[in-house]
């Protein structure tokens, strides 16, 4: 079923007179992992921030269950970005160096749950077991912990809310070769385990192919060629696809 | 951190005695006798009693030797005796700090109240007309010279209006009023010197959260939290102004020394017995231990408020690591 469409979603920068998005359409069914790719500068994390209202998009129309989220107030948007996470690239930077990771985690509960504190806390220790850490980790702060470490917070925190989609821009990008395997088991067991519907941004053909059921390529604002993984790998039609896969080769 | 603050207090003894011994030198150096009030300018005064001055106040010997024996009391925190009226020089100082304290702590509070609120709305809003006219005010209070507002506004709120007093810090007859009168009184003497000390330190305090809060809503975690769900008030009050206010609160340990420091010009425009007047007459009537005595107190303040600054800023920010 088709849980998240996006429908000719646009984004202009009108100061650097750039159209990161350009007319998107797309869709994503339920428990379904789309890649999207593209380089550098194409408009991919433009593309997911726009999609759960992190950059307000000017045009289009994004549906999660029907419902278009560009059109919501903002207090509904508020709650209901508990369905629509997202996971960010870059762990170092995006965790409050202030806040120890319970209160990071915790907050999810303060905002879209009624939780006491007893509760909120064993909630917490939860979400950090699901990503493999212990309790232990609880009164840390970010700077305590490695990156790997810090990347797993940021997939508890993504997670804490029990979303169905969830948008994975570039989240193993700024991690090491070892590390970085160790997150995409992670993402890829979760997902199974919950059924989660994501959209990985990547600009890791690799990454892509291991982890995606269907890809999407992106170039200059606008998508052009999705296929499932298998096809576009195998036998991409569009030009920029087929420069991107020698790329690597 | 305890071994990192012992090696900076033992490396301010060197800063100090070189401070001491350019300023010993400077004040000396300057025309002009301490004697010369009682001795030069009276002609029944005779060339042999002048030298009997000079030697009471030990001004005859040599001044290397003279700075020694000053450094000498110093080290047993005496600061000498007054020339101009021989009382302990510590005991002048103490009773002029706690005005100047006074009315520098109600400045900074001032400060702090306006000019964080200021900061932060104008990074929340920011490159609106509210944003840019912010700047404006704030730099104009920077820009306008106290003197010169201090008396405009002593001509307009004090005698035209009349509604608050323009000189000193109570009324003449203050002894019969009673305490709740006293306490109004003293406000009432002090409400324009602490507006005009607290307008121009506006600027410093809100540019300075000002930038900090525009730089941290820019980051990552601010993205984060906006992720979260949370309200956009949530997000500048919970997560920004946390991170952005305290290197801010750290800077405060720079304005100590201003703090007991006090100003000439200020506290003359507004016959205020304060450091600042203390100092002016002491180095007027060439009062050399009046003039130390401020002198390296003030200097001990701002290596202290330094190193205080140093100190927390690093206790704030759980990425700094002071041990190298």
């Amino acid at each position: 079923m088709e849980l998240v469409k996006v429908n000719n979603l646009r984004k202009v920068f009108p100061k650097h007179k750039v159209t990161a998005v350009d007319g998107v359409s797309f869709s994503v069914n339920e428990g379904e992992v789309v890649g999207l790719v593209g380089e550098s500068g194409c408009g991919k994390s433009t593309l997911g921030r726009s999609i759960i209202r992190l950059i307000h998009a000017e045009e289009g129309n994004v549906f999660y269950k029907g419902e278009d989220l560009l059109k919501l107030p903002r207090r509904k948007m508020r709650s209901m970005r508990r369905h629509l996470q997202m996971i960010f690239q870059d762990p170092y930077t995006s965790l409050d160096p202030r806040v120890r990771i319970g209160d990071i985690l915790e907050e999810v509960f303060i905002i879209h749950e009624n939780f006491s504190r007893g509760e909120r806390r064993r909630k917490a220790e939860e979400a950090l077991e699901t990503v493999g850490l212990g309790a232990s980790y609880l009164n840390r702060l970010p700077s305590d912990i490695s990156g790997g470490e810090r990347q797993r917070i940021g997939i508890a925190r993504a997670l804490a809310t029990d979303p169905e989609f969830i948008i994975c821009d570039e989240p193993v990008s700024s991690l090491d070769l070892s590390v970085q395997a160790q997150i995409l088991n992670l993402l890829t067991d979760i997902q199974k385990r919950k059924n989660l519907a994501y959209l990985f941004i990547s600009h890791d053909l690799g990454v892509i192919g291991a982890i995606c059921d269907r890809v999407m390529v992106m170039n200059a604002g606008r998508l052009v060629e999705t296929g499932t993984c298998e096809n576009i790998f195998k036998d991409p039609k569009h030009e920029y696809t087929k420069r991107l896969l020698d790329a690597v080769r | 951190m305890i071994k990192y603050i012992l090696r900076r207090l033992i490396g301010l003894v060197p800063l100090l005695l070189g401070i001491s011994i350019i300023t010993f030198a400077v004040i000396h150096l300057a025309p002009g006798k301490p004697t010369d009030l009682e001795a030069q300018f009276n002609p029944k005064v005779s060339l042999e009693a002048r030298e009997r001055l000079n030697h009471i106040y030990g001004l005859d010997k040599p001044l290397h030797i003279q700075y020694i024996d000053w450094l000498k009391r110093l080290s047993r925190f005496d600061f000498g005796i007054s020339f101009t009226d021989s009382r302990p020089v510590i005991a002048k100082i103490a009773e002029r700090i706690p005005i100047t304290l006074g009315i520098n702590l109600a400045s900074i509070i001032l400060i702090l109240l306006i000019g964080i609120p200021i900061g932060v709305s104008s990074a929340v809003k920011e490159k609106s007309f509210y944003d840019r006219s912010m700047t404006v005010f704030v730099f104009a209070g920077f820009a306008i010279p106290t003197f010169w507002l201090s008396l405009i506004l002593m001509d307009i709120v004090g005698v035209r209006w009349g509604l608050l007093p323009v000189s000193g810090i109570k009324s003449l007859d203050f002894d019969k009023f009673t305490s709740v009168e006293k306490i109004i009184d003293i406000v009432r003497h002090l409400a324009l010197p602490v507006f005009v000390s607290a307008f121009g330190g506006l600027a410093g305090i809100s540019r300075y959260m000002r930038s900090n809060m525009v730089h941290v809503l820019k980051q990552d975690y601010i993205r984060t939290a906006r992720a979260k769900g949370l309200s956009e008030r949530d997000i500048v009050y919970k997560h920004a102004l946390k991170n952005a206010l305290l290197p801010v609160v750290t800077i405060l340990g720079l304005s100590i020394p201003g703090l007991i420091g006090g100003s000439v010009i200020f506290e003359s425009i507004f016959s205020i017995p304060g450091m600042g007047r203390l100092f002016y007459e002491s180095v007027m009537s060439r009062d050399y231990p009046v003039i130390m005595g401020v002198l390296v107190i003030g200097a001990g303040l701002t290596l202290l408020g330094n190193l205080l600054a140093d100190i927390s800023y690093a206790a704030v920010d759980p990425r700094i690591k002071l041990e190298n």
